[in-house]
C-alpha cells in the first residue's frame, strides 16, 4: 500500500487519536503544575509534618516508574474505594509523576532567588506570605521557565502511557492500526514524526516564547 | 481489601527473579547509551557542520518522542523486511539509544562547561585535538556530567517497565502476568513499586556521594 | 547557658532615652563570637559611624537591628522597646512575629548590593512597602514615592527596571524605597562599597541631603573614611566583635587614642 493511500485510509484516526493526546497533556500539565507549587512549597516549610509529607510524596513518585503509578493508580486504587475512569487515571497519573519533578523546579528555582531579596523583603517590612507572594515566586517563576520547557516535553511523552489502559490516545491508535496492517513502518512511523511535530515545533517554541515574554516583563532582557 | 502475606510470600520468588532482569535491562540499556552518547556528541563537535546538524537533530527526535512508541517501532519493524528481533535485543535497543539521545547532551554540558582557556592551554603546549580531549577536557567535564549521568542511570531504571509491552519478562511484566492469573493487582503492582523505590533511593543516594568523592578527589570544589 | 532576663528593662522610660540601644548583645556562629557583649546606644537624630576591619563584626551589627539575624544573647531596643523581646510575667520573653513586625517597621535598611526588587519599575519598588505592606491607597503612595524619587534625582527613572539603571542609580532608588515607609531609623550597609568610584558621589550626596534635612536617625557601615569623617556625629571602631573605641569624628580620626585604631587608619590612609 503506498504511503498516501496508507494516510487516506488511517488519517482520521490519527487524527482523533492526536487530539486525545493533545486533551490528555494539556490536562497532565495543569494537574502538574498544581501538584509541582503546592508540594515545592510544602517541601520548603518550617512545619516538620508538612515538610515530610510533600518529601515522601515526591519521593515515591519519583522513585518508581509512571507506568507502574498508572497502573496502580488504574487498577489498585478502586479497591480501597477511589475508582476514576481511564481517562481521568491517565491524565492525573501523569499529572502527579510529573509534578513531583516539577515540585523539585519549583523548589530549586525558590532558592535560585538572590538572598538580598529575601532580606530587603523583610526590610520593608512583609510578612512571611507576603514575600513570598509578591517578591519570591515572579522571579523564581522566571528562573524555573527554562527547565519546565524540559518537562513539559517529558509530560507530552509520558501521555502515551495512557494507551496501555485503553485511552484512545495517538499511541493507542497507532497500535491499533498496526495490528490490522503489520504496515509497521508507516503506522509506528507517523505517530512518532506526529509527536515530534507536537513538540519541537509547537511546545518548544511556545515555552521559548513564553519565557521571552516573562523575562521582559520583569525587566530582564 | 486487605494484603495477603501468605500470597505475597509465596509469589515472591518470581519477583526477585524479575528484579534481575530488570537490572540487566537496565544495565544492558545503559551500557549502550553510555557508548553511544559519547558517539552521538563528538559527531556533533566535527567540523562539518551538515553532520553537526543532521545529528543534532536526530538527537532531537530521539528525546522528544515518547520511548514506548520507539519500544514499538524497533519491535515491529523488523519483521516487516524479515528481520526478526526478540523482545530483549529490541527493547536493549530502544532504551539504549533513547537514552544515549540524554547522555550526550549530559556530556554536551559537561564538554561546554570546561573553561575555553583550557582549550587555548592545552594549544598554547602544542597538544594534538585527540590528545586535548583524553588528557584535559575529559576528565574536568566528568565531574560536572556525573549527577546528569546518575540520574539517568535511575532514569533507564524506571523506564525498563515499557519494555514489558512487547513481552520483556521484567518486573511489570511479572507483576501483569501474576495480577491477571489471579484476578488479584493489590500486591503485585505493589510489590512492584516497592521493589523500584528499595532500589532508586539507595542508588540516587550513592550517586550523590560518589559525585562529592569524585570532586574531593579532583581537588575540585 | 541561658541569660538572666530580669536585669533588663521591660521598656525604656524617661525623656533621654536612645532611639536605638544595644544592651549585652551576643551573636555567635556556633563556636565563631562574632559579637561579644555589645553596648551602644544611638541618640534620636544621630549620625554613627562603624568603621573596622573585614571581620570585625561591623555589618553584623545593622543586620542584627534589621531582624536579618537573630541575637544570641542580650535585647536591643528600639524607640524605647524591645525588638525582638516582649514582656510576659514581668520579664522579656522571645517575642512573638507579630512584635517584631510592629518594631521593626520603624527601621529602613539600604544594602551594599542594592537587592532591588528586579521585576519592578524604580516607582514600583518604592510603592510596594507603602502599599503592601502599609496598606496606603495607591495614590497616595506614588505621591509619597515621586517625591522621594524627586529628591534623590531618580524621577525621570521611575517607570524603569533596576536592570536599567546603574549601580548609583539603583542605590538612590533603594533609598527612597526605604524611606517611603517613614522609618525613625535608617541603616546603610556599606552601600557605597559595590559601586564605581565615580558614582559614590552621587549616593554621598543623597545621604548628606538626608543628615541635613530630617530628623532620622541613622546607622552607617562604610570603607569611605572622609565620607564618615564629615557626615557622622560620632564614629564607631570595631574590633573582633566589640568597640575598641568610640568618639566624635574629628577627635577619632585625628587623635586616635588606642594602638589598633591608629594601626586601621594608617593601612586605610595609605592604601587610598
Amino acid at each position: 500500500m503506498p504511503y498516501f493511500e496508507f494516510l487516506e485510509t488511517y488519517g482520521g484516526r490519527f487524527l482523533e487519536g492526536s487530539l486525545i493526546t493533545v486533551v490528555q497533556f494539556v490536562l497532565a500539565t495543569i494537574v502538574s503544575v498544581v501538584v509541582a507549587l503546592s508540594f515545592g512549597l510544602m517541601r520548603m516549610s518550617s512545619n516538620l509534618a508538612v515538610k515530610s509529607f510533600a518529601t515522601v510524596y515526591i519521593e515515591i513518585f519519583r522513585g518508581t516508574s509512571l507506568l507502574v503509578q498508572l497502573f496502580w493508580i488504574f487498577f489498585v486504587l478502586p479497591l480501597f474505594g477511589i475508582t476514576l475512569d481511564k481517562f481521568t487515571a491517565g491524565f492525573i497519573a501523569v499529572g502527579m509523576n510529573m509534578g513531583a519533578y516539577g515540585a523539585e523546579l519549583v523548589r530549586g528555582a525558590i532558592l535560585a532567588v538572590p538572598k538580598g531579596q529575601w532580606e530587603a523583603a523583610k526590610a520593608i517590612n512583609m510578612t512571611p506570605a507576603q514575600r513570598m507572594r509578591r517578591i519570591i515566586l515572579p522571579q523564581a517563576f522566571v528562573i524555573m521557565l527554562p527547565p519546565w520547557g524540559n518537562l513539559v516535553i517529558e509530560i507530552m511523552k509520558g501521555t502515551a502511557l495512557v494507551a496501555l489502559i485503553s485511552v484512545t490516545d495517538l499511541m493507542f491508535e497507532a497500535r491499533q492500526i498496526n495490528i490490522s496492517t503489520f504496515l509497521s513502518v508507516q503506522t509506528f512511523g507517523t505517530a512518532l514524526i506526529i509527536y515530534y511535530v507536537f513538540a519541537r515545533f509547537l511546545i518548544t517554541p511556545f515555552m521559548r516564547f513564553f519565557e521571552r515574554s516573562m523575562a521582559r516583563k520583569i525587566g530582564r532582557a | 481489601m486487605e494484603w495477603r502475606w501468605d500470597w505475597t510470600w509465596e509469589i515472591l520468588p518470581r519477583f526477585i527473579d524479575a528484579t534481575g532482569k530488570t537490572l540487566m535491562a537496565a544495565g544492558g540499556g545503559y551500557a549502550i547509551a553510555v557508548v553511544l552518547g559519547l558517539v552521538l556528541v563528538l559527531a556533533q563537535r566535527t567540523p562539518y557542520r551538515i553532520v553537526t546538524m543532521c545529528v543534532r537533530e536526530v538527537v532531537e527526535f530521539i528525546r522528544s518522542t515518547p520511548l514506548l512508541l520507539q519500544v514499538f517501532f524497533v519491535f515491529y519493524v523488523g519483521p516487516q523486511f524479515g528481520i526478526n528481533l526478540s523482545p530483549w535485543t529490541s527493547g536493549l535497543i530502544a532504551i539504549g539509544v533513547h537514552y544515549a539521545a540524554y547522555l550526550s547532551e549530559v556530556y554536551r554540558g559537561g564538554i561546554e562547561s570546561v573553561p575555553k582557556g583550557q582549550w587555548e592551554a592545552a594549544k598554547a603546549i602544542n597538544m594534538p585535538v585527540t590528545q586535548t580531549y583524553r588528557r584535559i577536557i575529559i576528565p574536568q567535564a566528568l565531574p560536572p556530567a556525573i549527577s546528569g549521568m546518575g540520574n539517568y542511570l535511575v532514569g533507564i531504571f524506571k523506564d525498563t517497565p515499557m519494555l514489558s509491552v512487547i513481552g520483556v519478562a521484567e518486573l511489570m511484566h511479572t507483576a501483569n502476568a501474576v495480577g491477571a492469573l489471579n484476578y488479584r493487582y493489590l500486591e503485585p503492582y505493589t510489590m512492584v513499586g516497592v521493589i523500584f523505590l528499595a532500589i532508586s533511593l539507595p542508588t540516587a543516594f550513592l550517586i550523590t556521594q560518589f559525585e562529592k568523592w569524585v570532586r574531593r578527589k579532583m581537588g575540585m570544589k | 547557658m541561658t541569660e538572666d532576663m530580669s536585669q533588663y528593662p521591660l521598656r525604656l522610660e524617661g525623656d533621654n532615652i536612645p532611639m536605638v540601644r544595644f544592651q549585652n548583645v551576643r551573636k555567635s556562629y556556633g563556636a565563631l563570637t562574632v559579637l561579644d557583649d555589645l553596648n551602644l546606644d544611638v541618640d534620636a537624630g544621630e549620625m554613627v559611624t562603624i568603621i573596622g576591619p573585614s571581620g570585625s563584626g561591623k555589618t553584623t551589627v545593622l543586620r542584627m537591628l534589621m531582624t536579618l539575624e537573630t541575637i544570641n544573647g542580650g535585647v536591643i531596643y528600639v524607640d524605647g522597646e524591645p525588638l525582638t523581646h516582649m514582656e510576659k510575667g514581668g520579664v522579656l520573653v522571645p517575642a512573638n512575629p507579630a512584635h517584631i513586625r510592629r518594631i521593626r517597621s520603624k527601621i529602613g535598611m539600604c544594602f551594599q548590593h542594592f537587592n532591588l526588587f528586579p521585576h519592578m519599575t524604580a516607582l514600583q519598588n518604592c510603592m510596594e512597602g507603602p502599599v503592601q505592606v502599609l496598606g496606603l491607597p495607591r495614590k497616595e503612595a506614588e505621591e509619597r514615592s515621586m517625591e522621594l524619587l524627586q529628591m534623590v534625582g531618580m524621577a525621570d527613572k521611575r517607570d524603569q527596571h533596576p536592570s536599567r539603571l546603574s549601580g548609583g542609580q539603583q542605590q538612590r532608588v533603594a533609598i527612597a524605597r526605604a524611606l517611603a515607609m517613614r522609618p525613625k531609623v535608617m541603616l546603610f550597609d556599606e552601600v557605597t562599597s559595590a559601586l564605581d568610584p565615580e558614582v559614590i558621589g552621587e549616593v554621598t550626596n543623597v545621604i548628606r541631603k538626608l543628615v541635613d534635612a530630617h530628623n532620622l536617625t541613622m546607622l552607617m557601615v562604610t570603607h569611605q573614611m572622609g565620607f564618615a569623617k564629615d557626615i557622622s556625629d560620632r564614629v564607631c571602631f570595631f574590633f573582633n566583635g566589640a568597640i575598641e573605641e568610640q568618639a566624635a569624628p574629628s577627635d577619632l580620626f585625628e587623635n586616635p587614642q588606642r594602638e589598633r585604631t591608629q594601626q586601621f587608619l594608617n593601612a586605610v590612609l595609605e592604601s587610598n
